[in-house]
């Protein structure tokens, strides 16, 4: 039971003890040795249960971590996440198997072994997962443990930079996966997928259904490098290339996979789906072998060819959702077959790639170029690895006695049954899918055989290389070696792969069928003079003759795809955005005090005055409002006078007067109301400020800056005119609100509450003193800073902190 | 009749503000501003007191008395300022 859970938290763990360990055992020996241990052991426990899982058991356990947001720790093994979790620890072992001889003792390994534990965690997190949130937090982390890994040698450019570009696309897509899981948690309210697999019928009809499902699988598509969003996987091949084996052939780029494995059931039936990944998935395959024939880098080609490969998973598990439209009947298991190529290739293609990029990293250690204009004739040097490059690349090719032979007659088969679909108007364009995956597969052969070609055979350029090739240690060959001899065992003995552990996840991919056993086909190697066999010796023919002719017609193929990388546009993209956000901060945050008021002004008026008009609440009633005395209306309008005239005045003493004459009305008004308390602050507070006026005037010149001429902006008056307008309106809209009983009543009682008949005073010292206590704080803290202010100056080589 | 008649007086002292504040405006000099900002406060200080009046209460008369002190401040305060450019002078050695 708690074995899925050690599972995860094993690397996590060891990744925490790693800084601890480095120091004691760098000089006794390569710290790969103790990672080693932690994916074998994670592998042998998972095998035990292979098993169980064949007879149709799932294991599932929860650990409460957030209950009061429905996020547990629901970890969940069945046949799907079992296909993954022993790729990740089986390929993992076997990567750092083959690290231990790639990567030299001076190389800061305590950093790469704790990032590549810490990623091993995080993926097999995001497969045991049942709950969406942690599967989410999960995915997030091999995002960031990946980033760390691209950039591991932090000090070069294009590791940075595809480090960068790497996490930006997988970011983007993982939030709006998020985003999408929302919206599934909305319509479901569960974050369990296992519940919201059962309950799918009820949340088809929710109007989330679609945005959800468009949302995941863009996390789906950035994550598993799908066209157009393929782009960062050639630039991550700046890793090292153990790093490049295990995350970007084997387990992280397959993560979008297992996304969309994992939620056919839920989202398998619909039409969007079917088109979005079956379409997008062969455009991948198409783009993607179309585009690694032109690498000359020997690892930007097998990451183009991973991107391709992918799309054809892909592609494949859109053709098998066609089988949850019909649901269990005989004419769909023909249909589900495809789903059942998609693990197996999924599982072939994990075994041939790794090995094929391990073997380019033997190449690089041992020659010093990855570059196949510089290679060539290494054959003989390096008997070995010859050998495995040529297993991965004819199996990847398609070619017996290798498994990619089975999974693309499997791939052939399906996409030529999708023809006769009734349903999503695929007979429409029924040819077309066939036509793609055969001519990507021709691309893919091409690219295979100038993978071997380039490589191994022709003459050597000694001239060209830094050191004399020799064959790699043992070490670095053990693991390609076991990846190969799997990729023709799996030729050999697929039924024993399909028994124990493609059917169980089937199961998991299709659980609404009563049975899985005639979903899962006996592979045959095989199976007589067919339409797939046709196709595929179909691709050999034209394969060959391309490649022959491959000198021929490269530099008008280079002038063409050149034009339409997206790589130009993603950097134009980045770029347009930098500058617009650029300029467009630079237009509105000018530095200019005026723009900002502007701003807040306009904001204002078109908020308060825009809600009053919207609401209807400009409704005056002045029916209430006491009669004016004649000495009131003059007083009035020497205020208005003076306020106004203040805005024309000419020098700065004359708006100050002005300003003195608006004060001390007020004053005389604060009298009329009733207000003695008031009237003689006012008076106070008048004075001093006329007095600290007078004061400041001495150190500013003459005559202000704008007055003499004051240009009049007419755009300013109106801002003014409309403000003051709205306060008016506003203020004239209100002042009769009576809705409420003024809480005025309570204090009148004041001297029996209070013991004072002042009631303003009564309100300030003891009804509402905090207020009060407040204000004397702010006067204080006022006090201070003006002499703070006066008083401290900067020291000379302190000056100036501002910007 | 009474209040009749302080409320005339009112609307006189306020008449008489208004053509202070236009010697405000107009100047022509700055003690002529000056002057006619002094003359403002203290047509206000007695305006207050008719008002005190009128309303039949003492709560107005500190506002009196302290408009009148802040009046002769201020005058003073400005005829310092115009006569010297500043209000508080420091000492010669600052």
């Amino acid at each position: 039971m708690v074995t899925v859970l050690i599972a995860i938290l094993l690397p996590f763990v060891c990744a925490a003890l790693i800084p601890l360990l480095y120091r004691r055992l760098r000089r006794v020996t390569h710290l790969g040795w103790f990672v080693l241990s932690v994916p074998f052991i994670l592998f042998l426990l998972l095998a035990r249960y292979i098993p169980q899982l064949a007879e149709g058991k799932t294991v599932i356990h929860t650990y409460e971590w957030i209950p009061s947001f429905n996020i547990n720790f629901t970890t969940y093994l069945d046949g799907l996440s079992m296909i993954f979790g022993l790729l990740i620890t089986g390929v993992g072992s076997l990567v750092i198997l083959y690290s231990i001889f790639y990567l030299s003792t001076k190389e800061s390994l305590h950093h790469f072994y704790c990032y590549l534990l810490l990623f091993m965690g995080a993926m097999l997190g995001v497969v045991f997962s049942d709950n969406l949130m942690v599967l989410y937090t999960f995915w997030e982390l091999t995002s960031v443990s990946s980033f760390l890994l691209i950039a591991f040698w932090h000090h070069r450019k294009a590791s940075r930079a595809g480090a960068k570009k790497a996490m930006m696309i997988t970011v983007f897509g993982g939030l709006s996966m998020l985003a999408g899981f929302l919206m599934l948690y909305v319509a479901s309210h569960t974050f369990s997928i296992r519940e919201i697999v059962a309950n799918v019928e009820v949340i088809r009809d929710h109007a989330l259904f679609t945005p959800a499902l468009i949302l995941i699988l863009l996390g789906a598509f950035t994550k598993s490098a799908q066209f157009p969003f393929h782009i960062w996987l050639p630039d991550a091949m700046e890793a090292p290339t153990p790093v490049s084996a295990y995350l970007h052939s084997a387990t992280m780029v397959k993560a979008g996979i297992y996304l969309v494995a994992r939620f056919s059931p839920v989202f398998g039936g619909e039409a969007v789906w079917f088109w979005l990944v079956s379409v997008i998935g062969l455009v991948t395959l198409f783009w993607g072998s179309f585009n690694a024939v032109r690498q000359t880098d020997l690892k930007a080609l097998l990451a183009f060819s991973t991107v391709s490969q992918l799309g054809l998973i892909m592609s494949l598990f859109g053709l098998g959702s066609v089988g949850h439209y019909y649901g269990y009947e005989e004419n769909s298991i023909l249909y589900t077959q495809a789903s059942f190529a998609a693990l197996f290739h999924l599982v072939n293609h994990s075994t041939f790639k790794g090995a094929l990029f391990m073997m380019v990293g033997i190449v690089d250690h041992e020659v010093g170029t990855r570059d196949i204009r510089r290679l060539g004739g290494l054959m003989s040097f390096m008997p070995i690895t010859f050998t495995i490059a040529v297993i991965g690349s004819f199996s990847m090719a398609g070619l017996p006695p290798f498994n990619g032979f089975l999974s693309k007659e499997m791939f052939f088969a399906a996409v030529l049954a999708i023809r006769d679909v009734e349903a999503f108007s695929i007979a429409d364009i029924g040819l077309f899918f066939p036509i793609v995956a055969w001519v990507a597969s021709i691309f893919t052969f091409v690219y295979s055989l100038i993978l071997i070609s380039r490589t191994f055979l022709g003459k050597l350029q000694p001239e060209k290389i830094d050191k004399k090739p020799h064959e790699a240690p043992l070490g670095m060959l053990i693991s390609p070696i076991i990846l190969c001899l799997l990729v023709v065992g799996i030729f050999f003995f697929p039924n024993i792969l399909g028994h124990y552990i493609l059917e169980p996840a089937m199961a998991s991919i299709y659980p609404t069928f009563p049975t899985t056993s005639e979903l899962t086909p006996h592979i045959h190697a095989w199976h007589g003079i067919n339409a797939e066999l046709l196709m595929t010796v179909g691709v050999i023919i034209i394969g060959i003759i391309l490649f022959k002719t491959l000198k021929s017609w490269k530099p008008l193929y280079r002038l063409f795809s050149q034009k339409y990388t997206f790589n130009t546009y993603y950097n134009r993209m980045i770029e347009m955005s930098e500058n617009g956000s650029q300029k467009l901060t630079n237009k509105y945050m000018t530095g200019n005090l005026t723009h900002y008021f502007v701003y807040i002004y306009v904001f204002f008026v078109a908020l308060i005055a825009g809600y009053f008009v919207w609401s209807d609440a400009m409704t005056f009633n002045f029916d209430k409002d006491s009669a004016i005395e004649s000495y009131e209306l003059i007083l009035v309008f020497v205020m208005i006078f003076a306020a106004v005239w203040m805005i024309f005045a000419k020098g700065r003493v004359t708006a100050m007067l002005l300003n003195g004459v608006l004060g001390y009305s007020i004053a005389f008004f604060f009298v009329i109301f009733r207000a003695p308390d008031l009237a003689l602050t006012q008076l106070v507070v008048e004075s001093v400020t006329t007095a600290l006026f007078l004061l400041c005037f001495k150190y500013l010149p003459d005559l202000m800056p704008e007055l003499p001429r004051k240009r009049v902006q007419w755009s300013k008056a109106l801002i003014s005119i409309f403000v003051g307008a709205t306060v008016t309106i506003v203020g004239l809209a209100v002042v009769h609100y009576d809705r409420f009983e003024p809480v005025a009543t309570y204090f009148n009682d004041a001297y029996e509450l209070a013991g004072g008949s002042n009631i303003v005073n009564t309100i300030l010292g003891d009804f509402r003193a905090f207020d009060t206590m407040l204000e004397v704080v702010v006067l204080l803290i006022a006090g201070l800073g003006v002499y703070a202010l006066t008083k401290l100056k900067p020291r000379k080589e302190e000056a100036d902190h501002e910007n | 009749m009474i209040n009749n008649i302080l409320l005339l007086a009112l609307a006189f002292f306020s008449i008489s503000i208004a053509l202070s504040l236009y010697r405000v405006i107009r100047g022509p000099s700055l003690p002529d501003r000056a002057i006619a900002l002094d003359t403002i406060g203290v047509n206000l200080l007695s305006a207050i007191a008719i008002v005190s009046i009128i309303l039949k209460t003492k709560a107005y008369l500190e506002a009196i008395l302290i408009l009148g002190i802040l009046a002769f401040i201020g005058t003073i305060a400005f005829t310092k300022y115009i006569e010297r450019g500043v209000i508080v002078e420091r000492k010669s050695n600052d």
